[in-house]
């Protein structure tokens, strides 16, 4: 007999295929899992609307399940509640630090308009004299940073709310 | 029924503008000033995408005639398209494109705040997820605008230039007809008005602190939420459409 915690434990073998460090758990974006009519529905939410890589998980979310036998799951897609950056699990942005990426950082009620980069720490040297280059990086969901202290470049990624 | 339909076209003409403008942005692939404008182009036109898709499956389960977002997107003739000209003018050079962008985000922002309060679940579902990737072209678009005007005396005249250029197509973001009256009244959808005085409030103040100009000229072009289109998206949907004219229901 399949429990949902059976599922749950194959579904962090699933790794985002963009940011391979993170499993789709430490991303946040599955939402629920239940059993119905026979199938086992895995609600996921996208990152961001035009993000390519949540076909590619899907079809990763099946396959991995498949492997594992079970066979009668179904990927359903949600838009509602919105995901944000606060759903990436603690565990999450640890691994996002040590690949080399740095976490969200919170900025609570800041305006769009005239306010100021968000203050982030360097992933590599840990410096916080950093400065952002571009508010898009080499993905919709990071900006592009470079540390003034070790000059390395670094991706941030943003704070979604 | 007829509520229906109404729901129908007013989500056919927000995604329009999203696909459209997509479309142009996508245009500074490989073509962008700087590298990270290059991405950030084409990122923002990536949100646009993700965020049509969204849109034209809603208008595909509203219509309920079995088409879906591919069919809507790119099996349509051009005056079945309903996005505002705006979207459709020609990129220009960077200031128009940033110009045209800023205009829209100032615009879409304030639309997707208010859509969130919809009684129409998925609609609103929408412009909770939108709104957040939004608020980062917004950001994007405005700095920009500031960068230029307040920038060198070349980069202003260009900033201004596009501004008196696109000024007429700005109106018609705040077009309203039977649709959204039928609307409106049954609490679906926002007062234009209140959009329209947000954008305002956005746009003066972010050409104050850039430096440039509201254009004292007040033509008015419209005539996209209908379906006339200017001269200009013929070709751009000859470039959009290409695939699925030439092979239809591909997938890839
Ligand atoms: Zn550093």
């Amino acid at each position: 007999m399949v429990r949902e915690v059976d599922i749950l434990k194959i579904l962090n073998e699933v790794n985002d295929p963009e940011i391979p460090v993170l499993t789709v758990l430490d991303l946040g974006v599955i939402q629920q899992i239940y059993l119905q009519e026979q199938y086992w529905i895995i609600e996921l939410t996208p990152t961001y609307s035009g993000c390519p890589a949540m076909q590619q998980i899907e079809v990763d979310i099946l396959a991995k399940l498949t492997e594992k036998g079970i066979t009668n799951a179904k990927v359903k897609h949600v838009l509602s509640p919105a995901w944000t950056t606060d759903w990436i699990s603690v565990e999450g942005r640890q691994k996002l630090r040590l690949y080399g990426i740095a976490p969200p950082v919170n900025e609570p009620n800041k305006s769009v308009l005239f306010s100021d980069p968000p203050k982030v720490a360097c992933p590599k040297c840990n410096s916080h004299d950093t400065k952002m280059v571009s508010l898009f990086g080499s993905t919709a969901c990071k900006a592009h940073y470079q540390c003034n202290t070790c000059k390395e470049p670094f991706d941030y990624f943003k704070c979604l709310k | 029924m007829m509520e229906q339909s109404a729901l129908f076209e007013y989500v056919l003409r927000m995604s329009d503008d999203s696909l459209i403008l997509a479309q142009r942005l996508g245009e500074w692939c490989g073509h962008g000033p700087i590298l990270e404008e290059d991405i950030a182009l084409t990122n923002i036109s990536l949100d646009l995408i993700g965020q049509a898709i969204s849109l034209y499956d809603l208008a595909a389960d509203l219509e309920g005639k079995g088409r879906n977002h591919d069919q809507l997107a790119y099996m349509r003739y051009e005056q079945e398209y309903k996005n505002v000209l705006l979207v459709e003018q020609p990129n220009g050079d960077f200031a128009m494109t940033m110009l045209r962008q800023f205009f829209f985000d100032a615009f879409r922002l304030p639309l997707y705040e208010a859509l969130m309060q919809s009684p129409v679940e998925q609609l609103a579902a929408i412009a909770a997820k939108s709104v957040k990737e939004t608020r980062y072209h917004l950001k994007h678009s405005s700095e920009w605008v500031i960068r230029m005007g307040d920038g060198t005396d070349e980069s202003h005249k260009r900033a201004q230039d596009a501004i008196d250029h696109l000024w007429r197509y700005t109106h018609e973001l705040f077009y309203v007809d039977a649709i959204d009256h039928a609307l409106l009244a049954d609490g679906k959808i926002p007062n234009m008005e209140t959009i329209q005085a947000k954008w305002m409030t956005t746009v003066t103040s972010i050409l104050q602190e850039a430096t440039l100009e509201i254009p004292k000229n007040n033509w008015k072009f419209e005539g996209g939420r209908e379906g006339r289109h200017s001269e200009h998206m013929g070709y751009l949907l000859a470039d959009l459409q290409y695939m699925q004219r030439a092979y239809p229901n591909m997938e890839w």
